[in-house]
């Protein structure tokens, strides 16, 4: 079986409201879903790993085959439980370790 | 070389200097290396030092712009005798299809901008296109309304945009992706722009051209025109002295 290339992504999360993890990825499904369906959704295999709120600062990981929908996506975010929000990508890596380089450097 | 990025349409509230400052530095650490902000047509000098001032402290480049809004297509030709010279990048908001006619052919305008929540009144069509290709008038894309809108206003709107897009690429005329931003919230960075510009099939290379060599090309074209140096084009004043 052909193995899965994933992808990591760093966001920032630009409010003035701070957000728990569980608020946030639910924005991020409601995004994807509304843009390409529960079908491209789950295409994406989309799953946090890690959430710091007082930073803003989050980690994703998807298929890299869905990278540029799961970027879109986030770029369509404007509200989080209906408060303004807009969603950044800090960072974009194949590797934790390299994505942690990016982010210090960033 | 690193590519420069621009975002030619950051809507900012000339009453509120601060809230200038702020958009402006957002763009700035989104990763823009040019912003123009339409000023209004009774601009004074000191208004356009301010916001000069403004960009020199954040360090971006600032471009001046112009949007025009004509009703009839005379109107729109006295707009741009009174603002060409004045401004670095006209844009017209072609509300009629007899003004984005006039708009396309000619080569004064720079950008061609349609109504973005009245998907009836986007004339940009083949015979659109083929004008503005041949006065190397540019399609200007704003993402502010695909954003805000939902539902059956963003599909129809994204299918609008979508065969407009499908036209400019047929036609090769230049798509200049913009924010369109009134509120610092509403800015993306310049690859999620591109990102989002996927939803109109553009695919990526095009999309960074639409947020980077485009803009930036139209800018370069200006400020050249707009120089002392300019005679026509392809002729500019090189020495000037008795030993020419």
């Amino acid at each position: 079986m052909k193995r899965v290339k994933r992808r990591y992504l760093a966001l920032t999360i630009d409010s003035r409201e701070a957000y728990g993890s569980n608020e946030f990825m639910n924005a991020v499904w409601a995004a994807v879903s509304r843009l390409y369906g529960e079908y491209g959704a789950s295409r994406t295999g989309l799953s946090l790993i890690g959430y710091n709120g007082e930073r803003k600062l989050v980690i994703l990981r998807t298929v890299h085959t869905t990278l540029g929908m799961v970027r879109t996506a986030l770029a369509s975010i404007t509200k989080i439980e209906g408060k303004p929000t807009a969603v950044h990508v800090l960072a974009v890596s194949g590797t934790l370790k390299a994505l942690h380089h990016k982010i210090d450097r960033a | 070389m690193k590519r420069t990025y621009a975002d030619l349409h950051l809507c900012v509230d000339f009453n509120n200097y601060e809230q200038v400052s702020r958009a402006i530095s957002k763009a700035a650490k989104l990763g823009y290396q040019l912003v123009a902000v339409p000023f209004p047509p009774r601009l004074t000098e000191s208004q356009f030092q301010q916001v000069q001032r403004i960009c020199e402290e954040i360090k971006v480049g600032l471009v001046s712009r112009m949007d025009l809004r004509p009703r009839t297509p005379e109107e729109l030709l006295i707009g741009l005798r009174k603002f060409r010279r004045r401004f670095e990048v006209i844009a017209v908001l072609c509300e009629s299809k007899n003004v984005a006619r006039q708009a396309a052919k000619d080569r004064r305008v720079d950008l061609l901008n349609f109504p973005q929540f009245d998907f009836r009144r986007r004339f940009f069509d083949a015979a659109e296109a083929e004008l503005a290709s041949s006065c190397l008038a540019s399609l200007e894309i704003d993402v502010k309304p695909l954003l805000i809108m939902e539902g059956a206003a963003r599909v129809r709107f994204l299918s609008s945009l979508r065969r407009e897009v499908a036209v400019a690429k047929e036609f090769r005329v230049p798509i200049v992706v913009s924010s369109g931003a009134s509120d610092e919230l509403l800015m993306r960075k310049p690859k999620d722009l591109a990102a989002l510009a996927s939803l109109f099939d553009l695919d990526e290379a095009f999309a960074i051209e639409a947020v980077s060599t485009n803009p930036v090309a139209i800018v370069k074209k200006n400020r050249e025109k707009l120089g002392p140096r300019f005679v026509a084009p392809g002729i500019r004043v090189i020495r000037r002295g008795e030993d020419c």
